[in-house]
């Protein structure tokens, strides 16, 4: 076996407390896993359909204004061409993305509210001819007066307040009171793979339907906005997910408006028509992470007691509410950290700007919210005079603690653990990289650093100034509060004569959703892995699981598939392997001619949410995180890059320890971008970066040697324990390299991304 | 003096061009529009659309594609270029029903998540280790620099490339 480099061997993960489960926990073969490195594999992109034309969308260029006239070029020859307006939506139709509300129009109508906001489409069956013409298409605006800085807007898109205990009494109560204000930018989720879709007329047997295949993480999602914008029944609407090459969140409201676009061009022309976006238009068209400012005050006791957490959060929404409602949900609920305070309020709101809608993107609001409560944290410590870690013990989550909206944590709490095993892996690969520079491992030096104490005396030399940070989150998965009993998800397992098939509307963008529910369903049923096979992710087959976002797809969906098992199991008599399995399937296939258990989404009995009062159990339970970032600064250029990343992640169970793992790494990996990188410069309301050699994202050669431990506390709710991992891991490491920033100078940045500008600016 | 370009959609650069390459060890005769790239010519006339585009401006690396055992990145090659001489995709790495110790590791390792990038950091790869068949982590992250990879975070690609290159040296 080859050796494993770079990263440590050994221990790297909790042992298995589930010995004897036979494909749960183990590294199956990944269910799309050749198709992917042979090249076999079918994007949105690869597929060319018969007769079919490309679309393409005319955007404003101007951030606020009044469209006077929208000309095409007379001297150009428009033979071929197709064109789409807002006229084109006919009623019962509305031209409105359905989304939490309908405020957001699929094309304009007589004005602007953003930068790039689609105004007219055009197909046509040659691209360059497109392209030419697209050219020739120019609009008069009335410009008027445009509100880009969210944080002097005053237009509220959506406001919301949690409060426990009695506030005033707790500040009244403080020996001090540590105030802060935290800043996070944009960030853009670059998938590898643009948006991209085909829309074609008809659907089955309904010739005024609409099919649409494409990149996408919710089929289902389209399927609605489909039925808005064209006013169609459910039976004539067919959503097909391709291949997908990542989305992050990005492909989870956005394909809801590239579908409906390809879907008017379709309709109109009554041909197929191919929209894939290039990168640019991707990047100034689509949903950001939401930027935020954050004000923390905190009453504390000089012993380091939390008494009262008061916090005051804005974010970004841009021009259109799209999913920032759930966002600022979820950022608030995690805005105190995993900490606990007898007396917290929050307030929330998402101010409306002149910018392209901000929306889903991996960890929802909850990166900015703890960003925020993890530096603020190492604030108090530095005026206190305590040290970080003892501060962070002392009021840490434990079982039976009562969060922010009143949830008492019952269940699989593990706050402490992964701290205490992070600070163990940290130690150990501080000691073995000590060790590799031929140095006898600094003791001292780490453990100071991690306090925030350091003085590095070498800068004055052009050596680096090094620091140590560390930061603690928690994430809840799955929809919040009352979010999944209507969601009502469903998912099942039809029998076939070689085993079973699995009918669930999750999708594969990566992750592993495939792999992982057959290992789920082949453990439940007791037969191999290889038995089960998966239905592709086609409205017309499968239900509808609930979206493929939040965390949710291995805790709730997982779960639902499980159950589904189990009833099958309990239909299907006694079998002992595989082979019998499939006699007495197929005994039971000639007796009814299909067998199908379609299960729903059931709420475990001790959940309880008010979504009036914003109190009760916001999630059925939580992921723990622990990050130590080493990071140093070059004293001149000020860039700063992370030496060594240690990520400790509670996640119940690793279904596929592997592909957890992935998910991990991929998540810090992507969490230091936003820390260290990824800027999104905005001019005159558009970015203004928008090419992949100035919005940069980490490449193999920013990469830190990543130390991986996931910790497995079990969720007695989630299939064989397991509770969410997408997210989590992208919670904390932006916290922990801002708080290696200030270990290392000794200056506070309060903000990322922590560019080189922005260093100087602290140090200088 | 500045040469004078021609304007993308002139009717010039619709002009038929006569092309004889090798590609995955085959030969191909082809008649193409002159103003193809590489990408487009595998992706559109031959449906070799394994080798994939993510921006088409040489910056993310996604078609990357090997010409004459040289790594290039096939969206900034102008097909033209390529007559007479030899394309490898990843489409051309399996030998009959046998995956490459690259494919199979990136398989097993977790090196494939979405699976986008995959093809291009294949050929990265495998351009390296014909180059340096003990390529250490540091040289195996150098290679593939020109590479975007949003899913995995590097970790498991680079084990996977460690992984496939014992096997080569194995002579499995």
């Amino acid at each position: 076996m080859p050796k494993k480099s770079g990263r440590d061997g050994g221990a790297r993960r909790a042992k298995s407390r589930s010995g004897e489960l036979r494909t749960v926990g183990h590294n199956v073969a990944r269910a799309e896993g050749v198709e992917k490195v042979t090249g076999a594999a079918r994007y949105i992109d690869d597929l060319v359909f018969d007769d079919m034309l490309y679309g393409a969308t005319l955007r404003s260029t101007v951030p606020a204004g009044r469209i006077v006239a929208v000309e095409k070029d007379p001297q150009f020859d428009w033979t071929g061409f197709v064109f789409v307006d807002h006229r084109d939506i006919t009623a019962p139709g509305r031209n409105a993305v359905a989304m939490i509300t309908e405020d957001q129009p699929f094309l304009a109508v007589d004005r602007v509210r953003h930068q790039a906001e689609p105004i007219w489409l055009v197909a046509h069956a040659d691209r360059a001819r497109l392209a030419a013409g697209l050219a020739r298409i120019t609009v008069r605006y009335e410009k008027e007066k445009a509100q880009l800085d969210f944080e002097t807007a005053t237009e509220v898109l959506k406001e919301i307040a949690i409060k426990r205990g009695d506030l005033d009494a707790a500040f009244a109560r403080a020996d001090v009171v540590v105030e802060g204000t935290y800043r996070t930018g944009a960030q853009e989720q670059l998938y590898i793979e643009t948006n991209g879709v085909i829309a074609q007329p008809g659907a089955g047997d309904h010739a005024d339907g609409i099919t649409v295949h494409g990149s996408m993480q919710c089929p289902y999602y389209v399927v609605r906005a489909l039925r808005v914008l064209l006013g169609l029944p459910e039976a004539k609407v067919r959503v097909v997910q391709t291949t997908t090459g990542g989305g992050f969140g990005g492909k989870e409201e956005y394909p809801s408006v590239l579908a409906g676009h390809a879907a008017l061009l379709a309709r109109k022309a009554g041909k197929p028509v191919k929209m894939v976006y290039e990168r640019h238009e991707d990047l100034i068209a689509t949903t950001k992470r939401h930027p935020s400012i954050i004000t923390h005050r905190t009453a504390m006791k000089k012993d380091g007691t939390i008494l009262g957490i008061d916090i005051d959060l804005r974010l970004d929404g841009g021009a259109y509410v799209t999913l920032s409602p759930v966002v600022l949900s979820r950022a608030a609920i995690h805005a105190t950290g995993p900490y606990r305070a007898d007396a917290v309020r929050i307030r929330g709101r998402v101010m409306m700007t002149h910018t392209p809608p901000n929306g889903a993107f991996r960890g929802f609001g909850a990166p900015q919210s703890q960003f925020a409560a993890e530096v603020h944290m190492d604030r108090i410590a530095a005026e206190l005079g305590i040290e970080p870690i003892a501060l962070r013990r002392k009021n840490l989550f434990n079982t039976g603690d009562v969060t922010a909206t009143g949830q008492k944590l019952h269940d699989s709490v593990a706050a402490h653990e992964v701290l205490d095993r992070a600070l163990a892996r940290h130690a150990i690969a501080t000691k073995a990289a000590a060790k590799a520079r031929g140095k006898t491992a600094a003791k001292g030096a780490v453990k100071g650093a991690v306090k925030g104490a350091t003085k590095n005396g070498a800068a004055a030399n052009g050596a680096p100034l090094r620091g140590t940070g560390l930061a603690l989150f928690f994430h809840g998965s799955g929809f919040t509060g009352g979010g999944e009993v209507k969601l009502a998800s469903k998912a099942g397992i039809a029998l076939t004569k070689d085993g079973v098939q699995l009918l669930v509307g999750s999708t594969e963008i990566g992750q592993g959703t495939r792999t992982m529910h057959a290992q789920i369903v082949a453990e439940s049923l007791g037969i191999p892995y290889d038995m089960i096979d998966t239905a592709d992710p086609d409205t017309a087959r499968v239900p509808d699981s609930g979206p493929t976002v939040a965390s949710r797809t291995c805790m709730v969906v997982g779960r639902i598939l499980q159950r589904a098992a189990e009833k099958l199991r309990a239909q299907l008599g006694d079998y002992d392997d595989g082979k019998s399995f499939k006699k007495r399937a197929r005994k039971l296939l000639e007796a009814r001619g299909t067998v199908e258990v379609i299960e729903e989404y059931e709420r475990p009995g001790d959940i309880v949410w008010n979504d009036t009062t914003y109190e009760g159990d916001a999630y059925g339970a939580y992921a723990w995180g622990a990050n130590i970032a080493d990071i140093e600064i070059d004293p001149i250029s000020y860039q700063a890059r992370c030496t060594h990343f240690t990520a400790v992640i509670d996640i119940g169970k690793a279904i596929h320890p592997i592909l957890a793992e992935g998910q991990i790494e991929g998540g810090t990996l992507q969490g230091i971008g936003w820390a260290l990188y990824e800027d999104v410069v905005m001019r005159d309301g558009k970015m203004h970066n928008a090419s992949l050699t100035n919005y940069i994202i980490p490449t193999t050669l920013d990469t830190p040697p990543i130390t991986v431990e996931i910790v497995e506390h079990p969720y007695k709710n989630g299939p064989f324990g397991a509770k969410g991992v997408g997210e989590c891991p992208i919670d904390g490491p932006a916290a922990a390299i801002v708080n290696a920033i200030r270990a290392a100078t000794g200056k506070r940045l309060d903000a990322v991304p922590a560019t080189p500008e922005r260093i100087m600016k602290a140090l200088v | 003096m500045a040469t004078d370009l021609i304007p993308l959609g002139d009717p010039s650069l619709r002009q038929k061009v006569r092309l004889e390459l090798v590609v995955n060890e085959e030969r191909r005769d082809l008649v193409i529009d002159g103003y193809k790239s590489l990408l487009e010519l595998l992706r559109e006339e031959l449906q070799l659309t394994g080798t994939k585009h993510g921006c088409e401006l040489g910056e993310c690396g996604a078609c990357a594609v090997l010409l004459d055992g040289q790594l290039v990145l096939s969206c900034l090659v102008a097909a033209v270029e390529c007559d007479g001489r030899s394309v490898q995709t990843v489409e051309g790495m399996q030998n009959g029903p046998t995956l490459h110790p690259l494919q199979s590791c990136f398989a097993d390792a977790g090196a494939a998540q979405c699976g986008y990038c995959t093809p291009g950091f294949l050929l990265a790869a495998k351009e390296l280790l014909e180059r340096k068949p003990d390529a250490t982590r540091a040289e195996i992250a150098e290679a593939l620099s020109g590479q975007l990879c949003r899913c995995t975070g590097y970790l498991q690609i680079f084990e996977a490339v460690e992984a496939a290159a014992a096997q080569l040296r194995g002579g499995r």
